[in-house]
């Protein structure tokens, strides 16, 4: 069987979260799969590039480098990747969700004629029995995807054409570094043998990109902490759960003002309101003016040594227990499910 | 002066921004015959950057082209009614099941017969599936540039345009050659109300099927009125490789759905005990709620 291949997308001279995290998911699934995981990056000044890649797992990776190759224009990445696709014809291409990984996948796939599913919230490997033509297919990957607004979740898989390719949105997925000494193989392209002068004729006259900011509004996890987390050390097992599961920390009014936690991380009336996936509330008892910043959200886990807490109310799950306890068991039993 | 023939993609799609208490069957799923068929909102944007351009240069033309079932002709008569001079359907039942690979061949070949064309304008995405595929697979396909996202026509003449892009973290200004397709962001304009003059025009628009329901009198009038005619076009029509439509013709499958169910909240209670805390995270794992 062929590889899995992940297109990185590079930030400011840095490979982009949503990138390592499709690293580290193409890893586990390469490893289920028995094949090598690649990367492909295209853009300039890709100095000490590789020094970021390998340590998630990467066997090859393919580099082409440029000055016209940065900023990100559709034509000339898609032209690159297409071709690299046609070469190394991988089995599973990965695409981060983003305003370049949704503007280029969709692309290639088409150039291809293969199957790509968009913002895959999932992604494992299964087999399919089409009773129809009394065939079974092993080692698909199946592409697991909230439609319909969210109201049905759907797995999709691609029998016959290859790459399967798939979008995963930033914070979906955990990142984790293979082992700091992997050894992977640095592949030069030569930009020349995939791009032509066509591929150059759009062209970008202005750029303005802000700064990373913190971004709890359009995280799908929200791990946030009130009065009752008792200290600034103990929020940091709540920093240490939101890193895992891929989430954001927030901060009730009370925690704000006892100092555990900045402002611009609060949630509720006076703060940001948040409809994640899923709410883990911490030390959080519940006040109205919290809970009309969260009570949006589609599960709701409450931890609190408090039954009587007015959280568990509109909580699905209410963990009765004290937060430096439940927290590192969350952990624990988060990764070793995942492994 | 300065004339570019406009072409708007378009979806006919479930509203599923509202799912209110009626679309919702007994075991809390979504009863998706109940939703409203709704103009795709970003499609509606993307008329409105057509309708922008027309203002402008009052010679150019608006063609709609929507591919659906017959009930998808309701949108083109709302695409008329606010602007548009004329659209066509795509339909056929062999198109049924076509993921946005297949359906953006069969629009891609539409799109040819309606050649030559400056200008192609869609949503970014739709709200039914969210996949933001098919705008950038016709491009493709017709070997034309794309620029996604735009919230802006800045500047367009007869050699290039030039468009203001949203990005997920700023904006972008960037200059294309024509002719290209353009997908419209969210951010954009909302499109402009109908316009009563183009209402009183098009009222009786209709497709051939339509209008076969209908009296004798009917029928004459749009014979002598033919921009009431609105095209249905079928897989014979477009001359398509019938290997690459619907089901046939699309590499992804559904293999499975699961219908997310809503139910009134009850806090199930938990000890903070290893058990309990594996328990819950295999569980989460499992329904995916983190991965």
């Amino acid at each position: 069987m062929n590889n899995i291949i992940v297109y990185c997308e590079i930030d400011e001279g840095h490979v982009a979260d949503v990138s390592l995290e499709l690293l580290t998911k193409g890893r586990s699934l390469a490893d289920e799969l028995n094949v090598h995981l690649e990367a492909v990056v295209i853009g300039a000044n890709m100095k000490q590039i590789d020094k970021q890649i390998f340590p998630y797992g990467v066997d090859q990776l393919y580099l082409a480098e440029d000055p016209a190759l940065d900023p990100y224009r559709t034509l000339p990445h898609a032209a690159i990747v297409t071709k690299l696709f046609q070469e190394i014809k991988p089995e599973i291409a990965l695409f981060g969700a983003t305003s370049n990984g949704r503007d280029l996948a969709p692309r290639i796939a088409s150039a291809l004629k293969c199957g790509l599913t968009a913002d895959c919230t999932s992604l494992e490997i299964g087999e399919h029995e089409d009773k129809k033509e009394n065939k079974i297919y092993k080692n698909l990957l199946y592409q697991i995807r909230p439609a319909f607004g969210g109201n049905i979740i759907a797995t999709i898989i691609n029998p016959e054409t290859r790459p399967q390719m798939a979008t995963v949105r930033e914070g979906v997925m955990r990142k984790e570094i293979r082992s700091n000494t992997y050894k992977g193989k640095l592949i030069r392209l030569d930009p020349v043998k995939y791009v032509t002068e066509e591929d150059f004729v759009v062209r970008i006259l202005d750029r303005h990109i802000e700064k990373r900011k913190i971004d709890i509004k359009n995280s799908h996890i929200i791990v946030s902490g009130g009065y009752g987390v008792g200290s600034t050390e103990n929020f940091k097992l709540l920093f240490e759960l939101a890193e895992v599961l891929g989430g954001e920390v927030g901060g009730s009014r009370a925690a704000v003002d006892a100092g555990y936690i900045p402002h611009e991380r609060q949630i509720g009336q006076t703060g940001v309101t948040v409809r994640p996936k899923l709410y883990i509330a911490c030390g959080i008892s519940g006040a109205v003016q919290h809970r009309a910043g969260m009570d949006q959200s589609s599960l709701i886990i409450s931890v609190n040594k408090d039954p009587e807490a007015p959280i568990n109310q509109i909580a699905d799950y209410a963990i009765i227990g004290d937060v430096a306890e439940v927290l590192p068991k969350m952990i624990k039993y988060y990764k070793k499910n995942t492994k | 002066m300065n004339r570019f023939k406009i072409i708007v993609l378009a979806k006919q799609v479930p509203d599923t921004r509202n799912v209110g208490k009626d679309a919702m069957k007994a075991n809390g799923t979504v009863n998706r015959a109940a939703l409203p068929a709704i103009f795709n909102p970003e499609d509606l944007k993307a008329l409105e950057q057509a309708l922008r351009l027309k203002d402008k240069y009052p010679e150019s033309t608006i063609t709609l082209l929507t591919m659906g079932p017959g009930r998808a002709a309701d949108i083109i008569r709302e695409g008329l009614f606010r602007g548009a001079d004329t659209g066509y359907l795509i339909t056929d039942k062999k198109f049924a099941g076509s993921d946005t690979l297949a359906t953006s061949y069969a629009i891609s070949l539409a799109v040819k017969k309606l050649a030559p064309y400056d200008i192609i304008l869609c949503g970014r995405q739709a709200i039914d599936g969210d996949t933001a595929q098919v705008g950038p697979q016709v491009a493709e396909k017709l070997r034309i540039p794309q620029v996604t996202y735009a919230e802006e026509i800045k500047e367009v003449t007869r050699k290039k345009i030039i468009i203001k892009r949203r990005l997920e973290r700023g904006v972008e200004e960037v200059e294309s050659p024509l002719p290209l397709l353009i997908t419209v962001h969210g951010s954009a304009p909302d499109c402009r109300a109908r316009n009563a003059k183009c209402l009183l025009r098009y009222k009786h628009a209709e497709t051939l099927t339509e209008m076969q329901r209908n009296t004798e009198d009917y029928i004459n009038l749009h014979q002598d009125r033919p921009y009431l005619n609105i095209v249905e076009w079928t897989v014979d029509d477009l001359e398509a490789d019938e290997t690459y439509l619907g089901l046939t013709g699309s590499p992804t499958k559904v293999k499975k759905v699961f219908n997310v169910v809503f139910t009134a909240k009850e806090a199930k209670i938990l000890s903070g005990s290893d058990e309990d805390m594996e328990e819950l995270m295999k569980e989460l794992i499992s329904n995916h709620t983190i991965g």
